[in-house]
């Protein structure tokens, strides 16, 4: 569980994030939604340490990360795993290279186990024969799917994703989404994804907070984020013009 | 105030990475890897440099003195002593803090901007260390090596010119490199060598490492590295000569 108290963020003098609390629970998939540039990215960096927040908590099981040295820090982050916008893998490296390098730095195991649990994580995101390939020569969902796999490697208590369907097509999206979603309830963690895809949401939005300019204006789930009464996130909700045509027709219909 | 802000900044990082590494065998691999990359592959272009360097020093020596009055082998010993005095050390450390320095600075920058950095962080990994420390280490062990490659070679260039074109002969060249011969230049030399690897590791690290938007910003904070690394060496230059032969 990952419980946030009153988290405030400025950049030189720029206000990011106001106020934010919230709580994150286990063995669901928690969604920050919001259109680009609200603080989506800042709060999730901010959950993991990557920002030092002005004020506020920010504990994972009780243990505020905000007040952690560096070295507790590092120790901490080993039983979390993040996806990062960009995928974010090593391009020097090949993707077996990549699942391993956490295990190389952190586990005690020999190599075979090691490649083991490289091709466990590699099969379970549904990558085969790409062992020995470099990130540059794989699709962007595939490059995905790497990530989510080294993700997992060292069996994180945490998961973060940062748009994790950012540049795939719908479809794709959909299947990275669900993985993430199986893999949360499979190994019972704490997952923050943060979107700006309606389909993502109703796909998986166990619970969503929205975020408006660096204010949480809404919290639920994904069966009542269309009764928020929010003019923000009606806003954000119908932002497409398919959207709106499909909610004008469905008034009409209703009514009638 | 902003040079005071720098400063502080880059102690700090040096702070980070000087940090006990999170496992040994995993840094060995990498600085062995730094060494290829950063090390090895610069014999070439330092053998090339210093070979013209020893060559022309030699030349413009011979051409410069009057043979009435100055015996020719002080010609040799002229070359040689340039390179293993100033030449060898601060032109190859010039020469490498284009080459490595840029290398170095696109590389880590490139890496902040991909969120390369932020992915180790998240592993757990102390990411200064683990990217910073096995350059220096690579390059301080690596520098000082080529340096003395390019001593040797460059005196090697003076006697190729002296041979090519017979401005002078070839045992007056022979006798002058081997005339007066003062063993401290070379250590002198080499503890120069050593400082200016070490700013030519971590001076374009730094820049690279606080890189913060696009492609862009990598470019200008690879050629920044490579400036500052550059005017560092000729400032230590100075001090270092004060320092140590004064
Ligand atoms: N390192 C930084 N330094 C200064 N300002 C920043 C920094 N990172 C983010 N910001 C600012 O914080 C605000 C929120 O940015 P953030 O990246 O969190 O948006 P986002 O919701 O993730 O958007 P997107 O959906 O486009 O990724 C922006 O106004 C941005 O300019
Ligand atoms: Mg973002």
């Amino acid at each position: 569980m990952v419980e946030v108290k009153n988290v405030n963020k400025t950049f030189a003098g720029n206000r990011v994030l106001f106020d934010i609390s919230t709580v994150f629970d286990r063995g669901k998939t928690n969604l920050i939604i919001g259109q680009s540039g609200s603080g989506k990215t800042v709060l999730l960096k901010s959950l993991v340490g990557l920002h030092t927040v002005d004020s506020g908590e920010i504990l994972l099981e009780n243990r505020d990360l905000v007040k952690m040295d560096f070295g507790k820090l590092k120790s901490i982050r080993r039983e979390m795993g993040m996806l990062f916008q960009g995928g974010a893998l090593f391009d020097s490296l090949t993707v077996e290279e990549n699942v391993l390098f956490p295990l190389n730095l952190f586990s005690g195991m020999g190599h075979e186990e090691k490649i083991h649990r490289v091709n466990e994580c590699l099969k379970r995101v549904n990558l085969r024969n790409v062992n020995h390939l470099f990130p540059s020569e794989l699709s962007g969902g595939m490059q995905k799917r790497v990530a989510i796999a080294r993700a997992i490697v060292q069996n994180p208590k945490y998961l973060f994703c940062d748009e994790p369907n950012s540049g795939l097509d719908p479809k794709t999206s959909i299947v990275i989404d669900n993985l993430i979603s199986d893999i949360t309830r499979e190994y019972n963690i704490t997952t923050i994804i943060n979107s700006h895809d309606m389909n993502s949401v109703m796909e998986i939005g166990e619970k969503v907070i929205f975020i408006y300019q660096g204010y949480k204006h809404w919290e639920g789930t994904k069966d009542d984020i269309f009764n928020s009464g929010n003019e923000y996130l009606e806003d954000f909700i119908f932002a497409s013009n398919l959207a709106k045509k499909v909610k004008n027709k469905m008034n009409i219909h209703n009514r009638s | 105030m902003r040079i005071f802000e720098a400063i502080g900044k880059y102690l700090l990082l040096m702070q980070k990475v000087f940090a006990k590494p999170e496992k040994a065998s995993v840094y060995y691999k990498q600085t062995i890897r730094e060494m290829e990359s950063l090390g090895i592959n610069s014999v070439g272009i330092v053998i090339i440099i210093s070979i013209f360097m020893g060559a022309v020093i030699t030349l413009q020596t011979r051409y410069n003195i009057e043979t009435a009055t100055v015996p020719l082998y002080l010609v040799g010993l002229t070359a040689r002593d340039s390179m293993l005095l100033e030449f060898s050390s601060t032109m190859v450390g010039l020469i490498l803090a284009g080459k490595v320095g840029s290398n170095i600075a696109s590389e880590i920058g490139t890496m902040r901007v991909s969120e390369q950095i932020d992915a180790l962080e998240i592993m757990g990994v102390n990411s200064a260390c683990y990217l910073i420390l096995p350059k220096i280490i690579a390059t301080v062990v690596f520098n000082p090596l080529l340096t003395m490659i390019s001593m040797f070679v460059g005196i090697g260039g003076g006697y190729l010119a002296t041979v090519a074109t017979g401005a002078l002969s070839v045992s007056d060249y022979v006798y002058g490199i081997q005339y007066w011969f003062i063993p401290f230049y070379i250590l002198y030399s080499l503890l120069k060598t050593v400082i200016f690897a070490f700013i030519i590791a971590t001076v374009p690290a730094f820049h690279g490492y606080y890189v913060s938007g696009g492609a862009l910003e990598v470019g200008r904070a690879s050629t920044r590295g490579v400036v500052y690394s550059s005017i560092l060496i000729l400032l230590f230059n100075v001090i270092l000569t004060q320092l140590l032969l004064a």
